[in-house]
């Protein structure tokens, strides 16, 4: 499959076997957050003995699950050239509209979850409509969907969480061959992901309308449709996350997942997915997400502040960032 | 005066300007011509400190200098004004002339009247006249050009390079611009004048070097040498010696593979054309002609144009490239970066993006061998040089990209292709690959149409050429017609144009 497509890595002639594999994994972009989350762990370790231990690891996933969800659909909408900023109110919509079901109208908990994601989906396509037909940019249309849909959802709750019976919680809470549930279905979403994108045509052509938009069309590539699929896409893991939260939280929250479309955005670009679309790979966006969540976590540890992790953050993702784009020009 | 000496520029596969040297003297009007991809553009990017030189020197009155950047070169008094424009649309003309070394007041604010007054100056010296204030997207294309020549000439500027600058003029402007031109030479600007059209060389210049692949061939005075001259010189072999002999014109008994009726969009008139099975359509015309917007309206890049279009005797619709594709006509753009690769992408994805839901299980997965296979193919039959298909495509020289992008549209099993510029900007040995190559798909029965603005790529390749002027179609020449006197003749409006 069309490797040196889908991950951007340089593919000079690499000798066979485990040094070329080793090799090639050096020169993947999200390299970088790689080592840095194994070096953040390690450092963690040694200060704080109880982060390796299976709970404190367990308990990072699960943490980590909601962001990374979002992520997935995010990679594919910048994976294309574009930007989702309405994924927060997506959440906030989903989980709303998911707890008034079962609160107000009775649904199971199954079939509320789908009616959401559905509609998270169909949420998602309305931005992807809007970018598609009329060639609006994604920053403006998604801006604008993130006031929709939130709003829609606080004038549904009037503005108050929407409380879910305790039963609900079990998918938030519970454990499923030892992992957690939302870690689970993460690690579903991510897999899926990665068949789309490696190994159906569709996959392809959203790296190429990222690539070459005009070449793209002129290729035979309905990129108006690659488009409105991405956005949809990004709808429809939003509305998981949603709803993985709604049972986490025993209620709908229309004030829930405000600024998470930007740990999604930081998660997709420590993954070495380029901004300007056509290059990178979901695998990346998992270990961007994971980085994410252990600095979270290992801050904590070490007994930072809240105030002085965001400092932290911040430059994390500023040196990642530099160091990526160091290596890009080197590699020229 | 400016010299050039020993200069040697290489780019991956390709040796762009073998040492080439040559002069320019203040007050003197230097042609520089030569075919497409001869190394003109080359050499001027290398002035303008665009590009640098992998060997040899530029010298400015004896002295060696070494720009590295636009605004450098600049302040040594080199101006290049290219093809394109370099202009903000929304700004106005003195806005632009001024565009980043604005002058200010002594707090700091933008001097506006000091500005506007340096630029009318400058109009009265080179006796041009246009509106200052209105926003420059509001001035006809010659006139954006004079913009560009204050822009270039307001402040230091000994030695100005002037590239295609006739290209988009109509003839009054045309003799108005080499007014100007006499204007600056009387001034003491050296001028360094690159165009096509080698009678406007007779007209404006004293000085012409010739550019051959790279080479410097010749460099002499204009008076007493003939255009001839220049032609072989340019061309540096007999024309129809670089060409696969024609197979002459298809039968005309045999109904055509397209037939277009009515193409119309903005800025042409009603078109209509065929396409044989099996012979090669030349389209040829100047910048302006109108030929790639024509023939992207047929394929549907824009779904609103309307056009009667019949393919193999069926009447069809063209609202986009993708349901093009699916008829089989394939359209190969002009522009490889910009519109035909993916730059980033490898060799093999970039051949097989059009033809992935034919290299698919029957769950509609993607089969990396079919994919390896298919590629591989092409890349030996378009002789790609490469050692992996999985190289990056930014990697390959131009013409090995061009191979890549013919594979791609060849791959994907089409009956009519139309190739935009399919030789632009790469070297001989490709080029001579390719013509071979087009021949052999109008043997195989496919309807080929080459755009090109290479004349003798139309004449030694084509059995027809459509002559297109302003978005419409002036002449239809075959056989003994075809050749430049009469393409010229129809392309620039001459009988009744």
């Amino acid at each position: 499959m069309g490797e040196a497509a889908a991950s951007g890595t340089t593919s000079r002639e690499q000798p066979a076997g485990l040094v070329g594999l080793a090799r090639a994994a050096v020169a993947r972009p999200e390299f970088v957050s790689f080592v840095a989350l194994i070096v953040l762990m390690i450092l963690t370790a040694t200060m704080n003995e109880n982060f390796f231990t299976v709970d404190n690891l367990m308990n990072i996933t699960r943490q980590v699950s909601t962001t990374g969800i979002i992520a997935v659909g995010m990679t594919f909408v910048i994976l294309t050239g574009g930007i989702d900023l309405s994924v927060g109110a997506i959440v906030a919509l989903a989980s709303t509209l998911m707890a008034g079901m079962i609160a107000n109208m009775g649904f199971p908990f199954w079939a509320a979850a789908l009616v959401a994601i559905f509609g998270g989906a169909l949420t998602g396509a309305v931005s992807g409509f809007f970018i598609a037909r009329f060639a609006l940019p994604p920053i403006i249309v998604t801006l604008a969907m993130m006031e929709i849909p939130r709003g829609l959802g606080l004038i549904y709750t009037n503005g108050y969480p929407l409380p879910i019976d305790r039963d609900f919680g079990f998918l938030g809470r519970e454990y499923v061959l030892g992992l957690p549930i939302p870690t689970l279905i993460m690690l579903i979403v991510f897999a899926a992901a990665y068949f789309v994108l490696n190994r159906l045509p569709i996959g392809r052509y959203v790296y190429a309308v990222g690539g070459n938009e005009d070449a793209a069309i002129l290729s035979g590539i309905r990129t108006a449709r690659i488009k409105l699929m991405v956005y949809a896409i990004s709808g429809f893991t939003a509305a998981i996350a949603g709803m993985i939260q709604t049972s986490r939280l025993l209620s709908g929250q229309p004030n829930s997942a405000i600024g998470v479309e930007l740990d999604a955005i930081a998660a997709v670009v420590l993954g070495g997915t380029a901004i300007t679309g056509g290059r990178g790979h979901i695998v990346g966006t998992l270990i961007g997400a994971l980085l994410l969540g252990v600095l979270n976590n290992s801050l904590n540890m070490i007994g930072l502040s809240p105030y002085s992790q965001r400092v932290v953050k911040g430059v994390i993702l500023l040196v990642a960032v530099l160091i990526g784009y160091l290596r890009k020009q080197n590699s020229r | 005066m400016l010299e050039m000496k020993h200069i040697t520029k290489r780019f991956p596969g390709i040796v762009a300007l073998n040492d080439v040297s040559l002069s320019l003297k203040r007050g003197e009007v230097h042609a520089l011509v030569g075919e497409n991809g001869a190394g003109k553009s080359t050499l001027m990017k290398i002035l303008s400190g665009v590009y640098q030189a992998d060997e040899g020197e530029l010298l400015i009155d004896g002295e060696a200098v070494h720009p590295t950047r636009t605004r450098e070169s600049e302040k040594l008094g080199i101006n290049i004004i290219f093809q394109e424009f370099s202009l903000v649309p929304d700004l106005n003309a003195y806005e632009n002339v001024f565009l980043g070394r604005e002058i200010r007041t002594k707090l700091g604010t933008l001097d506006r009247r000091t500005m506007r007054r340096m630029a009318r100056e400058a109009l009265d010296r080179l006796d041009m006249h246009f509106p200052l204030d209105c926003p420059v997207a509001e001035l006809t294309v010659a006139e954006q050009q004079s913009v560009e020549i204050v822009k270039a000439t307001i402040f230091k500027c000994n030695f100005l390079v002037l590239d295609e600058p006739t290209a988009t003029l109509t003839p009054r402007e045309v003799k108005k611009l080499f007014e100007v031109i006499e204007r600056l030479k009387a001034l003491g600007v050296g001028c360094f004048f690159i165009s096509h059209h080698l009678e406007e060389i007779f007209e404006i210049a004293d000085t012409v070097s010739v550019l051959r692949d790279g080479c410097h061939v010749h460099t002499g005075p204009v008076a007493g040498c003939t255009q001839d001259e220049l032609i072989s010189k340019m061309v540096g072999r007999e024309v129809t010696q670089a060409f696969p002999p024609k197979r002459g014109t298809a039968d005309d008994a045999e109904p055509p593979i397209m037939e277009v009726r009515k193409l119309r969009f903005p800025g042409s008139d009603d078109i209509s054309f065929e396409v044989r099975r099996g012979e090669i359509l030349g389209v040829a015309g100047l910048v302006g002609a109108k030929r790639t917007e024509s023939f992207l309206a047929l394929i549907g890049r824009d779904a609103s144009i309307e056009k009667e279009v019949l393919f193999q005797g069926k009447p069809i619709e063209l609202r986009s490239p993708h349901e093009a594709l699916s008829h089989g006509i394939g359209y190969l753009p002009e522009d490889r970066k910009r519109t035909g690769l993916f730059l980033p992408f490898s060799i093999r994805s970039n051949i097989v993006i059009s033809t992935l839901n034919r290299l698919t299980n029957k769950l509609g997965m993607v089969l990396p061998r079919e994919e390896k296979v298919l590629s591989d193919r092409f890349i030996q039959r378009m002789r790609i040089r490469t050692t992996s298909d999985l190289k990056t495509v930014s990697e390959l020289s131009g013409g090995n990209q061009q191979k890549v992008i013919i594979a791609r549209w060849l791959a994907s099993n089409c009956k009519l292709l139309i190739f935009d510029e399919p030789t632009r900007g790469i070297d001989v040995g490709a080029k001579a690959e390719i013509y071979v190559m087009l021949q052999e798909l109008a043997a195989q029965g496919l309807g080929v149409v080459v755009i090109s603005s290479d004349l003798p790529e139309v004449i030694g390749l084509c059995d027809r050429v459509l002559v297109m002027r302003y978005g419409s179609i002036r002449a239809t020449l075959t056989g003994a017609d075809i050749n430049s006197e009469k393409i010229m003749l129809y392309a620039s409006g001459g009988e009744n144009g």
